[in-house]
């Protein structure tokens, strides 16, 4: 049964881009475990500003687990203890009375802090803005018969476009490698007959960029896609390296 | 030059060189378990691979290998230690699923170099070496490979023709080597259990059916490198025993 308890926040602030950050421990009492982990930091926020302090800036949109805006690092992992979850769909009751909970933001070099938990991760848009589309005009709705795509292939397809960018595959990786992100992105489009006419280019633009932003080099660890709150799945990795690989040794 | 400046070029020539050095491995252990079946076979390797061109290429060869793949590890991992940015994590979990090798494969690969330092002086320098140069760098004749690796691991002497001065070993010092050369191996094991499947996933070939069945592979395969490699240490483990237990 949910209960009322009684938490510590170990919070990471950092006033700027620039600023020395350094983490702060606040008390939390009564926070009804019904509640969720978002919340609960809305509850924290209102409870500092009553004491005249600065919120904590932390980032969050929809609430429901799509739009891939909510990020934190909770307890060591990106969107918390919980497996394939976002941060919004955390709640307290995966918590217990007493507990200290420590939140960090996402920390990699092609994220940098905004303010407190808050990253930039605008360099997730940029590898999408170098090749993450069809550039071809697909005009008016055709009738779904004419182009027959095998069930399977369509599945996989929609479970590379479940990746909502959030960055944590980036956050969890210990060589902040972008490659879960990517691979999805590059996977969607390409088992698709609409995309597979641009993959060769598309592989090869994403990754230059992705390259360029300082994303480490992947080592296949899996951490990434142990985190990703929407289980893509790693077998998306190997599919671009595939497309990456024929590519060149097509130039 | 996408082999030096994308991610995924680096991490293709690391895994061709790695994979090149397991089949090589595979080659070697496959050669060394000979011995137990037969020694006279296991010399008439040991002409075969001694000082001859095509030896000595082979060896060039693997030396290259092993300087880029060394190369190429330790960029990486300054890459993506430079990648993770400068603030480290307060707290950080254990990943269910993430193994323990797949993290460590730097420091295993500095173990399984040094221990190669020890197994070059071992056997490289006093065969191939040995019988390039014309030194006299051990007891026995540097094409009776058989009886020195014997001799190394379980103290026993059956070559005809031998400088008994040079047989220097404490006999306590036998079943050590043995020892060392089973550390050696396991990590090898670790480096290799993870890295086949991280090889072959790196060249592109894995997908959603074949994902646990590679995984299963790569173990196997590393299992059976390192079962013939350790079979001849054993083997001459358990003959010292029997002397001297
Ligand atoms: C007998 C010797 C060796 C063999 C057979 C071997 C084999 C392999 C294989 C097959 C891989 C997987 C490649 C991939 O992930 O795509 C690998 C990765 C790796 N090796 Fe080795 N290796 C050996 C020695 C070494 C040495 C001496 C070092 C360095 C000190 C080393 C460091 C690494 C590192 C850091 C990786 C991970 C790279 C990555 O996953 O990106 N290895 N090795
Ligand atoms: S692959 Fe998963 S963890 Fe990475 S950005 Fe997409 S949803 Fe987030
Ligand atoms: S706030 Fe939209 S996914 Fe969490």
């Amino acid at each position: 049964m949910d209960q009322h308890i009684n938490i510590k926040v170990k919070v990471w602030r950092q006033a700027g881009p620039k600023a020395q950050g350094h983490f702060e421990t606040y008390e939390l009492k009564n926070v009804f475990q019904g509640a969720s982990f978002l919340e609960m930091i809305d509850i924290l926020n209102e409870q500092l500003i009553s004491e005249k302090k600065d919120p904590i800036a932390f980032d969050h949109d929809c609430r429901e687990g799509i739009c891939g805006m909510c990020s934190l690092y909770v307890n060591g992992h990106p969107h918390g203890p919980d497996q394939a979850i976002t941060t919004c769909q955390l709640h307290m009751r995966k918590f217990h009375d007493g507990e200290t909970i420590t939140i960090e933001p996402w920390r990699s070099r092609a994220f940098p802090v905004i303010k407190d938990l808050m990253v930039d991760r605008g360099a997730y848009d940029k590898i999408m803005q170098a090749g993450g589309f069809v550039s071809v005009n697909t005009g008016g709705v055709p009738d779904a018969n004419s182009i027959a795509i095998p069930k399977p292939v369509a599945d996989e397809a929609m479970d590379a476009a479940s990746c909502i960018g959030c960055g944590a595959c980036a956050a969890a990786c210990k060589n902040g490698s972008a490659m879960l992100f990517v691979s999805a992105k590059v996977s969607q489009l390409a088992l698709l007959p609409q995309g597979k006419v641009e993959a060769a280019r598309r592989a090869k633009a994403m990754v230059a960029k992705m390259d360029e932003l300082g994303f480490g080099n992947c080592t296949n660890t899996g951490a990434c896609a142990a985190e990703c709150p929407k289980s893509v799945s790693l077998a998306n990795i190997a599919r671009l390296n595939r497309e990456f690989i024929c590519a060149k040794f097509q130039d | 030059m996408w082999l030096f400046n994308s991610s995924i070029g680096r991490k293709f020539v690391m895994s061709i060189t790695g994979m090149a050095l397991v089949l090589f491995l595979l080659f070697h252990a496959s050669m060394n378990f000979v011995l137990i079946l037969s020694e006279s076979g296991y010399n008439w390797i040991c002409e075969m691979l001694g000082a001859n061109w095509y030896a000595l290429v082979g060896t060039m060869g693997l030396a290259a290998l092993v300087l880029i793949h060394f190369c190429y590890a330790l960029w990486l991992t300054f890459q993506n230690r430079a990648a993770r940015g400068t603030s480290r994590y307060e707290e950080t979990a254990k990943v269910w699923g993430v193994d323990w090798n797949s993290k460590n494969m730097l420091a295993l690969g500095f173990v399984v170099l040094g221990f190669l330092c020890l197994h070059l002086y071992n056997f490289w320098f006093k065969m191939q070496f040995a019988e390039l140069t014309g030194l006299h760098t051990g007891a026995f004749d540097p094409q009776n490979g058989a009886a020195y690796v014997k001799y190394l691991f379980s103290g026993v002497v059956t070559a005809d023709n031998f400088d008994s001065s040079m047989l220097t070993m404490p006999s306590w010092s036998h079943p050590v080597y043995c020892a060392l050369y089973l550390v050696w191996l396991a990590a090898i094991w670790f480096h290799l259990t993870h890295g086949i499947w991280s090889a072959l996933h790196t060249m592109g070939f894995n997908n959603l059916i074949w994902f646990n069945r590679i995984k299963v592979i790569s173990c196997v395969f590393a299992s059976l490198i390192v079962l013939l490699f350790a079979a001849v240490p054993v083997y001459y483990l358990a003959v010292f025993c029997g002397i001297h237990c």
